[in-house]
């Protein structure tokens, strides 16, 4: 327990002063997990005393990029996968085939064993998500030219891993037995066509569940409103997508992918999204920490000019590669640039593809011990160039030629200007009525049965706690104009008030009061625009009382809106006294005099204390 | 027998005994209707088709109104800008409103008199009512002169009654005249 707590403090330290620096100095958060790995590791401070400490931990934290992909696949609907897949399949494809053939190739020119060279090239073409979707993100990129062809060609690599593990037997110059590690298992005793049936069977139950089995389960577990359940059955859907994806061989992060495309349009995708993005963010920091600990710098040392010849090697002719494509693709400089230069690095996968590829004897115990090294450098040394590139190329690049980046459309489904929290019986009747008139919300609401009815008549509400923080961003309150809460809960409405204040100033907040005290709260915090939910509708009852008395309709419309304006203007004055409760009903009694004397006016037929309009009494007199 | 439509507007009609003269003076009038605009749009919005639907089916119009201004109030502005719709009132195949009869009746604060060129107002009323008699004639209507309740705010209670009953005769006339000329003087019925 101790060795844990330490372990664990350990870690957790190293992150927290080396990312928020690395950060700071403009290098991204990639860099700053890389350096504190390599600070810890064992050849500084050496907390983590073996490399098979680190590879342990690599391989676990590597359910990170599991989740990562998850929730890249929530933001991802299946028709605008299926416009990619043009993207998919010609720029993935390319890429893979030549970047392994060349390094295959020049691989047998050297000198090197062809089953070597071929399992080599085969890995190295690989690129890594992990940490390309992430500085994507972080700089916000994901929806540009450059982000969308990334995450085409890391796609096709992922389907890759899949062939390329079942390729890696054949090479094997000994026929051993293997040792049927956990993986993949109950394959390896199937007939052909049984591994193939197994494989569709697996992919099929992955969407079916996602279609009819995720939603109700986790529409069921939201009932209990226990927090904590939901979350876990988040990770449930996780976990269990990538034991089934591992039971039939194929790669965990591109089932939990799939199922995540499919759940892309589930009211439950904002909720989802906030709840596992912590554990992505915390697994993959780990992951990244976990490179750099495993980075072999005794072996550098010894062997640098190998290594590092190795290194550069790969980063130019995987960079050359995507450049060329990029070029077909008619990318900008700049864009292609960071497009290849993005992609350059070689992919966490292949440290499995290296396992295995030792396990089966193609390697060797040092082939292996090398490549880990390369594959480790090339992971710390793109980041640092793209910092180089976006500091200082890019911007000499972009002065000179046009400027496209404009075209860029950074568009997220659901980024709607208008957030309208809660969708009871206030919050749907302003609704419909905004969507009446073109204006379509994200909407968030926290009952689903309500939801459950909501998406059958055409909403898309979403599922979640308007009130917290995370959801809040997810459902796009940095971009959007407009949050409406018409929650029917003072405390929540009050706590999401702050929440606004705190981090989205711009943010018009549009507020549904119960009564005046909640009014004077709010007040109080600032808020500009509150909406007293029943001042409008007994006015209105009120007008019609006085219509059926006998009052002119349009008299009545007129007093209606001075008590209104009356008693709004009023609820400014009475806010400054509502600490003291004497002086609030003194005050209180004053207003209502006030507002009655200026009514009665109208009552007695006078209406001279502020309104002379079409009053012929007075040219009478004259 | 013709059917009459008054279209009154008047903000304050609980205030203005010579409107409530003239509305009681006629509104048991068999064929004639009253609209109380202000009573039906106290939030100015006219319903279109209902007005039009309506408008159709008389035959006398009169625009009953307050003189403000030395012009109608917002609201008869309003129903004017907003049903005499192009298309329907006036302009290619805008000819449902063709051959109907219409005018002003008009109360004024100020005497009849004042309105000469050499009162202190210094145009005549049918001056100040070019703006609604170019608007009926563009719709295809015949415009009729002016009915005028003058001096409202110094008229007795007598004068006030014999005014009232003088704009009932003029609406039997209308409604029951076997023709009517577009260029009888509005002093006719006196």
């Amino acid at each position: 327990m101790d060795g844990f707590l330490i372990n664990a403090i350990v870690y957790i330290l190293a992150a927290v002063i080396f990312v928020p620096f690395a950060k700071r100095i403009g290098l991204g958060s990639i860099l700053g997990y890389l350096i504190a790995g390599i600070v810890i590791g064992p050849f500084v401070l050496g907390f983590i005393s073996n490399k098979g400490e680190g590879h342990d931990i690599m391989h676990n934290a590597e359910f990170g990029v599991v989740m990562m992909l998850f929730l890249i696949g929530l933001e991802l609907e299946p028709k605008n996968l299926w416009k990619m897949k043009n993207l998919i399949i010609s720029v993935g494809l390319t890429q893979v085939l030549i970047t392994a053939a060349l390094i295959t190739s020049i691989g047998i020119f050297l000198g090197i064993d062809w089953r070597i060279a071929l399992a080599t090239g085969l890995s190295m073409s690989l690129s890594s998500t992990a940490i390309v979707l992430q500085s994507l993100k972080e700089k916000n990129e994901l929806g540009s030219t450059t982000g969308k062809m990334s995450f085409g060609v890391l796609l096709m690599q992922d389907i890759a891993v899949i062939p390329i593990l079942a390729f890696l037997p054949l090479l094997a110059i000994t026929a051993i037995d293997l040792p049927t590690t956990g993986g993949y298992g109950i394959l390896e005793n199937q007939p052909n066509w049984a591994q193939t049936l197994m494989i569709f069977g697996a992919i099929g139950l992955v969407i079916l569940l996602g279609r009819f089995g995720f939603g109700p389960l986790l529409g069921w577990v939201s009932k209990t409103k226990l927090r904590e359940l939901f979350t876990a059955s988040a990770l449930l859907i996780v976990f269990g997508i990538a034991f089934l994806m591992n039971l039939v061989g194929l790669s965990p992060a591109l089932g939990t992918f799939l199922a995540g495309v499919i759940l892309a349009n589930s009211p439950y995708k904002h909720a989802l999204e906030s709840d596992l993005d912590p554990f992505k963010g915390l697994l993959l920091g780990l992951f990244f920490m976990a490179v750099g600990a495993t980075i072999n710098f005794t072996l550098i040392w010894h062997e640098a000019y190998g290594i590092l010849s190795l290194t550069l090697g790969v980063i130019i002719l995987k960079t050359l590669v995507l450049l060329v494509i990029g070029k077909f693709k008619k990318l900008n400089l700049p864009d292609n640039l960071s497009f290849a230069i993005g992609l350059s690095q070689v992919s966490e996968f292949s440290f499995v593809t290296y396992a295995f590829a030792l396990q089966l004897g193609v390697f060797s115990q040092s082939n292996s011990d090398m490549l880990m090294a390369v594959t480790a450098l090339t992971m710390t040394i793109t980041p640092l160039l793209l910092v180089l590139l976006d500091q200082f190329i890019i911007p000499k690049l972009t002065s000179t030629s046009t400027n496209k980046k404009t075209e860029i459309d950074p568009k997220i489904p659901d980024q709607n200007k208008v957030i309208l929290i809660g969708f009871g019986h206030f919050g749907s009747t302003l609704g419909r009525f905004m969507r009446a008139n073109g204006v379509e919300a994200t909407i968030l609401d926290s009952d689903p049965d309500q939801i459950d009815f909501l998406r059958k008549m055409g909403f898309n509400v979403y599922f979640g706690d308007g009130t917290r923080l995370d959801l809040l961003h997810a459902a796009g309150a940095e971009q959007a104009k407009i949050l409406i809460s018409a929650i029917d809960n003072t405390e929540h409405s009050l706590k999401l008030v702050q929440l606004c204040k705190e981090h989205f100033p711009k943010l018009e907040v549009m507020i549904r009061a119960k009564n005046r005290y909640d009014a004077f709260e709010m007040m109080e915090m600032g808020v500009k625009n509150i909406y007293r939910e029943h001042l409008d509708t007994s006015i209105r009852m009120g007008e019609d009382v006085l219509k059926k008395l006998g009052f002119r309709a349009y008299t009545v419309h007129r007093l209606a809106k001075q008590f209104r304006d009356y008693d709004e203007e009023a609820l400014k004055v009475l806010v400054k006294f509502k600490g003291n409760k004497d002086e609030y009903i003194s005050k209180v009694k004053k207003q209502i005099e006030l507002q009655e004397t200026l009514l009665s006016g109208e009552l007695m037929r006078k209406f001279s204390m502020n309104d002379h309009v079409w009053d012929s009494d007075a040219m009478k007199e004259e | 027998m013709r059917k009459i439509l008054i279209l009154f507007a008047h903000p304050k009609y609980e205030h203005s005994d010579a409107n409530k003269a003239l509305i009681s003076a006629v509104q048991d009038l068999h064929q004639v209707q009253i609209r109380d605009l202000y009573e039906l749009y106290p939030d100015f919005n006219v319903n279109i088709q209902e007005e039009q639907e309506l408008l159709f089916e008389f035959d006398v119009i009169i625009w009953q109104h307050p003189l403000y201004w030395y012009s109608c109030p917002p609201l008869l502005k309003q129903w004017i800008d907003l049903v005499l719709e192009f298309g329907w009132a006036y302009g290619p195949g805008g000819n449902y409103l063709n051959g109907k009869f219409i005018f002003n009746a008009i109360t004024s604060g100020g005497s009849p008199e004042l309105y000469s060129h050499d009162g202190k107002n210094r145009y005549t009323l049918e001056d100040y009512l070019r703006p609604f008699e170019q608007t009926a004639l563009l719709c295809g209507m015949k415009y009729l002169p002016y009915f005028q309740l003058g001096g409202t705010h110094k008229m007795s209670e007598i004068d006030l009654a014999q005014k009232a009953d003088e704009y009932r005769q003029r609406l039997i006339h209308l409604r029951d005249a076997e023709s009517i000329s577009s260029v009888f003087p509005h002093q006719t019925l006196k």
